[in-house]
């Protein structure tokens, strides 16, 4: 037992906190050290943040990063098709748009199946995903989550089952049971547009309610960021699916989903501290956001032009509109993992808003007290 | 009597707040670490890990980050050991922040208690005309903290859980039952100060390597510090405070501890030790006060604290009220889109 061996690994006495950033690794390394040398690569956009003067430890990450895959990102993606395709389908029963309610049935299930296979694929204990249940928690947006999930995956089974049914020729043995069916999908189809926006929604609460930096501080923007993106997707799909006569509901509300992703994605971002809106821009978050929004307005425009003329270019912008809001949860979610890898985007912002309470003479709810 | 909802933010008295009876319930407990007197020998880490039985972290390489081999609190390690090496700049720096927190005229919480002649002496010395200069003024300074889960009085981890795995026992704290947690990770995002994290590696015999998942315990569930309840249920203290050799760790009712770091810090003050202050003593803070009380030599995120912590649940109303909103909207626009497209 010698100190020699370590004291090799031991950097000559200097400034700390140069030190500190030297040995700051991966994702969060290279990021400083590319605005050191002043974001000098090219033409990348890239928000600077004035370096914030704070100590930490050794660079180490303060909060830790939920252990949320892919998986994850797909299955709000996969929720807020669910979702809308749940809202379409009960406008479509409304305004007797058959082929519309049929297609946006079948995609509500098959969403919201899919999703349901990636919540459980991302479980540490997959085999206990039932103990969800064990419990309705208001302060768990998880648990509301659930619920509405367990209840939505219900009902829309129950509403594409009975439009199988029908597509088949009638395959199911019911007999004089056949109109009890129908009756359970219409009343399904109901609660599918009870349902559809909250469960397109939950996912942003789901979000914001933990202590990453990036999503906390998206709070107040990310659900209707959210429920934009699910309605762009939803209606994307429905023009992938359905012909264009009875898809003009869709169009609008494709376009009108297209511009409130673009708007509320603005919006939540200028709500943010900087710190909290820098993983949104940068690295592969920022790049993914970027694309997002170029397939969002593509899919948007594309919509608007050629959506009632062309099948073929509705099917493709339906297609963008999809492709722009999967990205865009994907982009939220390692935007938010990569906001717990540097500790400057915890520190940063909890130090500013204490010093804020500070200057208007709040002094006595510091975690850091003199006594 | 307790409303019928359970506070969310603030000061309260959590034992009460989880509706544990008046029979059940027990004096909250908590630890008070004093990382002055930290000589940094781990003890704490290898006792929490044998009494736990938690599996192995990594190599315990050393992280030349002085002399941390684990670098963090997690799924498997419940006691973390910060070492912190300062030179004369540093000290000096620690020292004014220090200073400036005493002269906001930060809080000291709860009623007044007769002073002790002693704290009257160093009160006098304090206050008084005596030279309170500091002895001296190291050009270097190691700063060793053993960090823990804080069972704080509103926990994020806690408010998230959607199964009920964890809980707050009549002790105060908070713990995870491993046989009921899923795995879902919820916990882990909504810790505001990195405790709490799912058991997705660790090996227990030498001769695996990372990545073997040999009947390693509780795979795949939310793993931290319980403060013993299984000690504590025993009248026992826990591994880490018994094992403590500098009593650094302290371990008692809540009350007492954050009266002894009350004291202690004031002790250290009067000896023009600026740099000492308090960490999660405060219930109006963000977490509504900790079960971890911690006498710091330096900033909280020097160690690898957060400056201002915050429990999601604060923001609940505001988040339900966003989330309703938005869910409102979308209806209202799916509404007038198929009202408008009829034509």
């Amino acid at each position: 037992m010698t100190n020699s061996d370590f004291d090799a690994y031991r950097p000559p006495e200097q400034p700390r906190r140069k030190r500190r950033r030297d040995r700051l690794s991966g994702a969060a390394g290279d990021m400083l050290r590319r605005r050191r040398r002043g974001g000098d690569d090219g033409g990348r956009e890239m928000s600077m943040v004035d370096d914030v003067e704070f100590t930490s430890y050794y660079g180490r990450p303060i909060v830790k990063a939920a252990p949320w895959g892919d998986e994850i990102s797909a299955y709000l993606f996969l929720g807020g098709v669910a979702g809308g395709s749940g809202l379409l389908a009960f406008g479509a029963q409304m305004f007797d748009l058959d082929d519309l309610r049929r297609n946006a049935r079948f995609a509500a299930l098959g969403a919201v199946g899919a999703g349901t296979v990636c919540l459980i694929a991302d479980l540490g204990r997959p085999e206990r995903f039932l103990n969800m249940m064990r419990t309705v928690k208001p302060t768990s947006p998880m648990s509301w989550g659930t619920w509405i999930l367990s209840a939505y995956g219900t009902v829309t089974g129950i509403a594409a089952v009975s439009e199988a049914d029908d597509v088949l020729g009638e395959v199911l043995p019911l007999g004089p049971l056949r109109p009890m069916l129908r009756t359970a999908a219409d009343t399904s189809g109901v609660a599918m547009g009870f349902l559809g926006a909250p469960l397109a929604a939950y996912t942003a609460a789901l979000l914001s309610m933990t202590s990453t930096p990036t999503w906390a501080g998206a709070r107040r923007g990310l659900p209707y960021l959210f429920v934009s993106s699910a309605t762009a997707a939803a209606s994307g799909l429905a023009m992938i699916t359905t012909g264009s006569e009875q898809t003009k509901p869709a169009r609008l509300l494709a376009i009108t989903g297209a511009a409130g992703e673009l708007i509320a994605m603005d919006l939540m971002k200028k709500d943010m501290h900087p710190l909290e809106r820098e993983p949104l821009e940068i690295e592969e978050p920022g790049r993914k956001l970027k694309l997002a929004h170029a397939l969002t307005i593509a899919g948007g425009v594309g919509t608007l032009l050629f959506g009632k003329r062309s099948r073929i270019l509705a099917a493709a912008s339906g297609a963008a509109l999809m492709a722009g809001s999967a990205l865009t949860r994907f982009g939220v979610v390692e935007a938010g993992h990569l906001s717990t890898t540097d500790p400057k985007y915890v520190v940063g912002p909890q130090r500013d808003r204490l010093e804020e309470r500070r200057a208007a003479g709040i002094v006595d709810d510091s975690i850091t007290t003199a006594g | 009597m307790t409303a019928l909802m359970p506070k969310l933010y603030g000061a309260e008295d959590p034992i009460e707040n989880a509706r544990w009876s008046l029979h059940d319930a027990k004096d909250r407990k908590a630890f008070f670490t004093d990382t002055s007197i930290c000589i940094g020998c781990k003890a704490c880490e290898v006792a929490c890990k044998e009494w736990n039985q938690n599996p192995q972290d990594g190599d315990y390489e050393y992280l030349s980050q002085s002399h941390d081999n684990t670098g963090e609190l997690g799924a498997n390690t419940w006691r973390h050991v910060a070492f912190i090496e300062q030179g004369e700049d540093e000290v000096a720096k620690a020292r004014e922040s220090g200073r400036r927190l005493v002269s906001l005229g930060m809080p000291s919480i709860g009623p007044k208690t007769a002073m002790t002649p002693e704290q009257r002496a160093d009160a006098a010395i304090a206050g008084g005309n005596v030279d309170t200069t500091p002895p001296d003024t190291p050009d270097f300074r190691w700063l060793m903290s053993s960090d823990v889960c804080k069972h704080c009085t509103n926990a994020g981890c806690l408010d998230v859980c959607p199964t009920g795995a964890l809980f707050r026992t009549e002790f105060g704290t908070v713990v995870v039952q491993n046989d009921i947690c899923n795995g879902c990770g919820t916990c882990v995002a909504g810790c505001p100060f990195g405790v709490i994290q799912r058991r997705d590696d660790g090996t227990i015999s030498p001769k695996s390597e990372p990545g073997d998942h040999d009947d390693v315990k509780n795979m795949g569930t939310a793993n931290k510090c319980t403060l013993c309840y299984d000690r504590l249920l025993d009248g026992q203290t826990p591994a880490c405070a018994q094992t403590c050799p500098t009593t650094s760790i302290k371990f008692g009712d809540h009350t007492d501890m954050v009266d002894k770091a009350r004291q202690r810090v004031a002790e250290l003050h009067a000896k023009g030790m600026t740099e000492a202050r308090l960490y999660g003593a405060n219930p109006k803070d963000g977490v509504g006060g900790t079960g971890a009380v911690f006498l710091l030599l330096d900033e909280p995120e020097t160690y690898g604290l957060p400056p201002d912590p915050v429990v999601p649940t604060k923001h609940l109303g505001q988040i339900m009220a966003s989330y309703a909103a938005a869910s409102a909207g979308m209806v209202a626009v799916a509404a007038l889109a198929f009202l408008g497209g009829r034509k």
